[in-house]
């Protein structure tokens, strides 16, 4: 390769014209430009431009014929300074925290233990559990929880006609608050689980054999090996899976969608289910769009720390 | 050839003349007509039926005024329909008509073309529109879609009944009978003797099945009652009315009374399950257009021979009706505009409402009060006659209702979807907050909807 950065070429070719342009389309950052074009355009067309878009959106006015005016943040930003004055909307702010939280804490855990018990399973045996388990997450989570629905349909619930079956008191699912919140918990750790726990049975899998016999030659007992030798090997998988789920989670829209649709007196609704409501259901596109952007500095603020953390391992590992 | 005069120059002149002269002239020529293509996108109907009978007048009125009509059906399960206008809102481009739910035409009205000149001529053929459709149709006095037929429906009370006469003493058949009178005891049918049959047949067992969810049949009724106390969340002009609101307070007591004789779970009920809770016998009354009783009447027929409906219960200012319209609009890009209004003005004229509405075995409702005698109402059954006080007659002195006017369609429509008319309940009977904390929070909410339209 030439200091320029352009390949050798070989042949003499035509005229001095011909040859710059030929030069220019050999060089190897032409070459790579061209070849990750294809990507930019899908990322700019299909990430960028929509999430420009939605910033756009966020700071007109209603009938989005000018910006929205605020009382105390600049023209533009009228929706977030509505949003920040109104109750329902920090209450949906708090629930999406505790929604987003728990859940991905119950399918790490969850997703860790299954790992562990499927990597003590001998490799035949193993192929059919984890092909079962991994079913709730194949399954579209609109078509599910819509049977989780049933389950916990009001009137007809089958899980509290099992209940009431052994003399336990039919429970509402869905229609008192603390209990509409653990349903919808409940739906979305059963459908994330699985991905946790394959995402840690390969990393399981990476683990050094050796790793476990040296720790057994010292001595070491089951929890510290799994503390010392498994945690700190998989620590970058486990944290760019929180964070991946993360983001997913705080986004979440079908299962609430499905299953409470916000109720009861919004006290399920998340970011995205709550958007939706204000934007297109109430016919307020920019303040729906305002809400949705408010997962951004929060996702933001979780993807730099993770990151670090991934960074700062990395670094010592090298 | 060029001894005749005929040259080769001329005959490639002339017939390239006679070509551009051709091409130029010629009309927009599709399959069958030669208007042009209208293209249609209509509310998926319940009722399967509801959507044939909709092809069958477009092929008709298309073959008539030679004109290809396109015809798509969009759900309204997931807020598709919602999600469609939207997207062709954004994008100036789609259907030329489309079917508008409740509070669309208010919110797209100025991308939609005006309506005044169908509306004028319907108007003068058939009277008076009701009221409702008037608030939701018309903006700055003008209408912007026509009130629809097919989709449009009420939600009086379709009683069980056998129940009613067994657990709470009334005979509903009487009190509303299948002709244009009110029978003895219609007068008394308040909701002061509603709240009294909804604890007595609570006590039996099978109480009323009003949902108090978020979901437009809970935000109906409810609004439906509130408009009979007199009692506004906001003024037309968009004010909250909610401070010492006597008539607000006395209602919202009345939803109290009547929310804790119902069953434990309505809090989550959603448009389903007071269906539900008629087909399945669990019920003495919902507030529901006659989805319900078609369902049972298919799958539960014993249930279906017991039902009957009655207008809604009177309050202090009188009965009304929750009102659940669909709209015929014109986008205001559309190309098709003359054609699409000479559509929209066919479907609404009384022939094609009646088709409309027999063939979703009553449940479609014209705008216009003076089409509420159509047969079908008289004729269905079991038991004949059960629909007759379904759409709104004037004898039964009742009038339609849409949750929160008067206030301006774009403040409404916020609060309609919010449900912050049943909420209000729920934060007092499930929440445990007193009247006047849930109060004080439905102002503050009205007060955020207000701010920046």
């Amino acid at each position: 390769m030439a200091a320029d950065g352009s390949l050798a070429v070989s042949a003499a070719s035509g005229t001095g014209r011909a040859s710059s342009l030929e030069r220019f389309a050999r060089r190897r950052s032409t070459i790579a430009f061209l070849m990750t074009l294809p990507l930019l355009v899908v990322v700019i067309g299909l990430v960028g431009y929509p999430a420009a878009y939605g910033i756009y959106l966020s700071t007109l006015n209603r009938r989005m014929t000018g910006f929205m005016e605020g009382d105390w943040l600049p023209t533009g930003l009228g929706n977030f300074e509505i949003l920040f004055d109104s109750d329902t909307f920090w209450m949906v702010v708090w629930q999406s925290c505790i929604f987003a939280i728990s859940a991905v804490l119950l399918k790490a855990l969850i997703g860790f233990w299954l790992a562990h018990m499927l990597h003590h399973i001998p490799t035949k045996g193993q192929r059919k559990w984890r092909g079962m388990l991994l079913v709730p997450w194949v399954i579209p989570p609109a078509l599910s929880t819509l049977g989780w629905w049933w389950m916990f349909d009001p009137s007809y619930s089958s899980i509290n006609w099992i209940l009431n079956i052994f003399a336990v008191p039919a429970v509402p699912w869905l229609g008192e608050p603390w209990w509409a919140r653990a349903s919808v918990i409940i739906v979305n750790v059963w459908y994330g689980a699985p991905f946790f726990m394959i995402m840690y049975l390969a990393a399981l899998k990476s683990v050094p054999e050796q790793l476990y016999e040296a720790a057994a030659i010292d001595g070491a007992t089951s929890w510290q090996r799994l503390r010392y030798v498994t945690l700190p090997m998989m620590a970058n998988i486990i944290s760019i899976t929180v964070l991946f789920s993360l983001i997913v989670t705080f986004a979440n829209y079908d299962i609430v969608r499905v299953l409470t649709n916000g109720g009861p007196r919004d006290l399920t609704h998340v970011f995205a289910s709550y958007a939706f409501q204000v934007g297109i259901l109430s016919s307020n596109i920019p303040r729906g769009a305002a809400v949705s952007l408010f997962m951004f500095p929060i996702l933001a603020v979780c993807a730099f720390f993770v990151l670090r953390g991934v960074t700062r391992r990395n670094k010592e590992q090298m | 050839m060029s001894r005749n005069g005929i040259t080769r120059r001329n005959v490639l002149r002339n017939g390239a003349g006679v070509v551009a002269a051709g091409a130029l002239s010629a009309p927009m020529v599709h399959a069958q007509g030669t208007g042009g293509t209208l293209r249609c996108g209509f509310w998926d109907h319940w009722v399967p039926a509801g959507n044939g009978i909709m092809r069958e007048l477009c092929a008709e009125w298309g073959r008539a005024n030679r004109v290809e009509v396109n015809v798509e059906f969009i759900t309204s399960v997931g807020n598709q329909n919602l999600l469609t206008i939207n997207a062709q809102a954004q994008s100036r481009s789609g259907h030329d008509i489309l079917s508008f739910p409740t509070w669309e035409p208010a919110a797209k009205h100025e991308l939609l073309e005006p309506m005044d000149d169908v509306m004028g001529r319907l108007a003068q053929k058939y009277g008076e529109v009701t009221p409702a459709a008037e608030y939701l149709g018309k903006v700055g006095g003008k209408w912007v879609a026509v009130p629809a037929v097919s989709g449009t429906q009420l939600k009086p009370s379709c009683t069980r009944f056998d129940l009613m006469q067994q657990h709470a003493g009334l005979d509903m058949r009487a009190m509303w009978p299948a002709k244009a009178e009110r029978g003895p005891g219609a007068d008394g049918w308040t909701w002061e003797a509603f709240a009294a049959a909804a604890e007595k047949c609570k006590a039996a067992g099978v109480p009323f099945g009003l949902p108090m969810g978020q979901f437009s049949d809970a935000v109906d009724w409810v609004g439906g009652l509130l408009t009979s106390y007199g009692a506004n969340m906001m003024d037309a002009r968009g004010n909250p009315t909610i401070r010492n609101n006597a008539k607000l307070r006395q209602a919202v007591e009345m939803l109290v009374r009547i929310s804790r004789a119902l069953p434990d779970d309505v809090w989550a009920w959603d448009d389903a399950s007071n269906n539900r809770a008629l087909i399945s016998g669990r019920s003495a009354l919902v507030f529901n257009p006659p989805s319900a009783w078609a369902v049972a009447k298919r799958d539960q027929p014993q249930v279906a021979e017991n039902c009957w409906y009655a207008p809604c219960p009177a309050g202090p200012e009188g009965a009304y009706v929750g009102y659940l319209p669909y709209f015929w609009g014109i986008w205001s890009f559309s190309r098709m505009k003359p054609a699409a209004k000479g559509l929209i003005e066919f479907l609404s004229e009384r022939p094609q409402a009646e088709r409309q509405t027999n063939t979703s075995s009553g449940y479609d409702i014209p705008p216009f009060l003076s089409m509420s005698d159509f047969r079908i109402w008289e004729t269905e059954g079991p038991p004949t006659g059960f629909a007759y006080n379904y759409p709104v007659k004037p004898h039964q002195n009742q009038k339609t209702s849409v949750a929160f006017a008067p206030a301006p369609a774009e403040f409404a429509v916020q609060a309609y979807n919010n449900g912050l008319n049943t909420k209000l309940i729920a934060r007092i009977v499930q929440g445990g907050e007193s009247i006047d904390q849930a109060m004080g929070w439905v102002e503050r909410e009205l007060n955020t909807i207000r701010r920046g339209g």
